[in-house]
């Protein structure tokens, strides 16, 4: 398999040679066609967790007969451990306004939207004026796109793209059924591209510099860098752009105290990779794929404690609508406990582990189907800590 | 009118008479009011031509947009795991002695309640906690209890 090595790299928040309003003459100097193969060709994959090719996206969009398309922006940022698009959108705002404009002209949509997270209400005030300014000069342009921004009120299901969807439109924000996928029937059931914050940033990378200077960095099946946010125990908590195909052996090296017991890759949703097999792990597409979420244990931490948090989390999280995923998320919980105290025995913990599996397969969204990556993965790896 | 109505009459004709205005209506509501009263339910319901369960049923999936009363100042400290790793609980503690209230209830003067979140989004500086829209990073108790007596001054 085809590895690097960790290299740190600096494009999502590098200003130098970066004026947007150049970027975008650039890329409608060109066809629809043409910027959608550069996107294609880069091979970039959404940065929001499902790592979906972002040039397929783009192109089922483009190809919807519709006068009403949009673009939004995925800033519900709400997987515990990740904190890298409100960093994003503080202080390269114009990268990710650019990457939503571009991607206008490429699938037709004349209005774009901002989904951001209600803990995040702090950046409206600067975002907004940026976004009125941005506005302002695409108009000049005699380029017919808007951007608009739109607040989350306290809900972690609303990431999810349909939800966020359901919520624009003033409902709950819950799931819906797929097909039909955003790209034919997304916010107001017209073709919609979403895509998460550093998506956008790359896009508008990519058509900067051209897809094969993003193509120089990452694996095969993992091109490009990406940003990662590092929190636990860890002397240098923060967020790193690093190259995507790395061992995860050498960002616990870069990155612990020392005495790393665990990482957590990609949140709460993701999964908890113990000390040995640091070695054979390759944070990307090809190994685990991320949000970005890098949360580090070091040995004085219970991983019952972590997982207990983790399915709090879920419990309350859960939007409720389908059975699998309300209940089974609330008997994952009540079942560790009464594993941990001794009413019930340690073999439950093969009952637990088949339940999460069936949410796996019987949820109705991502929230509900990824619990099983947290429960198994530490359920197998910690299993004394979790009895004991 | 009521200060209320007059606070949606405006919201709705800043956002526009439509559903998908509605979160952006309630959202301006609670920014001033801290919650959504019944009252301002039934109104909202009315102005939009919607039924008042629907925009009850819409109000009560999303943690920020109460349906109960609340203080002038609400505060919610994160209390998943990186945060709590890095001693959430004492933070807390912290708040709730010197508030004199637990984790979910609001004040007797009404100034403050007391909520904690899922990830504030902020766990490389943890512990954090929002108070409003203002988010306090890297908090210690000392730094907490400072923070706090600001906004008693305050009021
Ligand atoms: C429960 C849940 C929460 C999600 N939260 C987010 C989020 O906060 N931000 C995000 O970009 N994507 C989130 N996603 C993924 C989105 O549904 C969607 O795949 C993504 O925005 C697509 O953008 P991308 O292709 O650029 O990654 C979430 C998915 C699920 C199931
Ligand atoms: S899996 Fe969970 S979050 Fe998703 S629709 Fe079902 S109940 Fe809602
Ligand atoms: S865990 Fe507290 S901000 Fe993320």
């Amino acid at each position: 398999m085809e590895t690097n090595v960790l290299k740190k790299v600096d494009i999502i928040f590098d200003i130098t040679d970066c004026d947007y309003l150049k970027i975008l003459d650039r890329c409608m100097s060109k066809t629809q066609d043409e910027v959608i193969l550069d996107i294609i060709d880069s091979g970039l994959k959404g940065r929001g967790g499902a790592g979906f090719p972002t040039g397929l996206k783009w192109k089922f969009t483009k190809n919807e007969d519709s006068d009403v398309k949009y673009v939004i922006c995925n800033a519900d940022e709400g997987e515990p451990g990740t904190f890298k698009d409100r960093e994003i959108l503080d202080r390269v705002p114009e990268k990710v306004f650019t990457g939503m404009a571009i991607c206008g002209y490429a699938i037709g949509a004349k209005e774009g939207y901002i989904y951001l997270r209600g803990e995040y209400n702090f950046l409206k005030k600067n975002l907004q004026a940026k976004i009125d300014l941005f506005n302002k000069q695409t108009i000049e342009k005699n380029f017919d796109f808007t951007i608009f921004l739109r607040s989350g009120s306290g809900a972690y299901i609303c990431g999810e793209e349909s939800a966020l969807f359901e919520s624009m439109e003033g409902f709950r924000g819950e799931p819906r059924n797929k097909p039909p996928y955003p790209t034919i029937a997304g916010y107001n059931w017209k073709p919609t591209v979403i895509n998460n914050v550093e998506t956008l940033v790359y896009v508008s990378m990519i058509c900067n510099l051209g897809p094969d200077k993003f193509k120089e960095l990452g694996t095969k099946d993992s091109r490009g860098s990406k940003v990662f946010s590092v929190s636990g125990d860890t002397p240098n908590a923060g967020i790193y752009e690093i190259e995507l195909g790395m061992p995860l052996e050498q960002f616990v090296d870069a990155f612990g105290d020392g005495d790393t017991k665990a990482v957590q890759v990609g949140g709460a949703s993701g999964h908890c990779v113990p000390r040995k097999n640091f070695n054979d792990t390759i944070i990307g597409f090809e190994g685990i794929p991320t949000g970005g979420s890098m949360m580090i244990f070091n040995s004085s931490r219970s991983m019952y404690n972590v997982l207990h948090d983790y399915l709090e989390f879920f419990t309350e999280e859960s939007c409720g609508q389908c059975t699998p995923c309300r209940v089974g998320c609330q008997q994952l919980l009540k079942g560790i406990e009464a594993v941990k105290k001794g009413d019930r025995k340690p073999s439950y913990l093969e009952e637990l582990k088949k339940l999460a599996l069936t949410m796996k397969s019987a949820a109705k969204c991502g929230l509900g189907q990824s619990v099983a990556n947290p429960f198994n993965s530490i359920i197998d790896n910690f299993r004394e800590e979790i009895i004991y | 009118m009521s200060s209320t109505a007059l606070l949606i009459k405006d919201l709705v004709e800043k956002h526009g008479k439509n559903r998908n205005s509605l979160m952006p209506i309630l959202q301006g509501i609670v920014q001033e009011e801290r919650y959504l009263s019944e009252d301002a339910m039934i109104n909202v319901a009315k102005e939009l031509d919607l039924s008042t369960a629907d925009v009850y049923g819409t109000a009560s999936f999303y943690t920020f947009l109460d349906t109960v009363p609340r203080g002038k100042n609400i505060i919610r400290i994160c209390k998943t795991i990186s945060c709590h790793m890095k001693g959430k609980d004492e933070i807390i503690e912290t708040v709730e002695n010197m508030l004199k209230v637990k984790v979910g209830e609001t004040s007797h003067d009404r100034n403050f309640t007391l909520l904690t979140a899922n990830c504030l989004g902020w766990c490389h500086q943890g512990p954090v906690m929002l108070i409003n829209d203002d988010i306090y990073p890297d908090l210690n108790p000392g730094k907490a209890t400072s923070i706090l007596e600001e906004y008693m001054k305050a009021h």
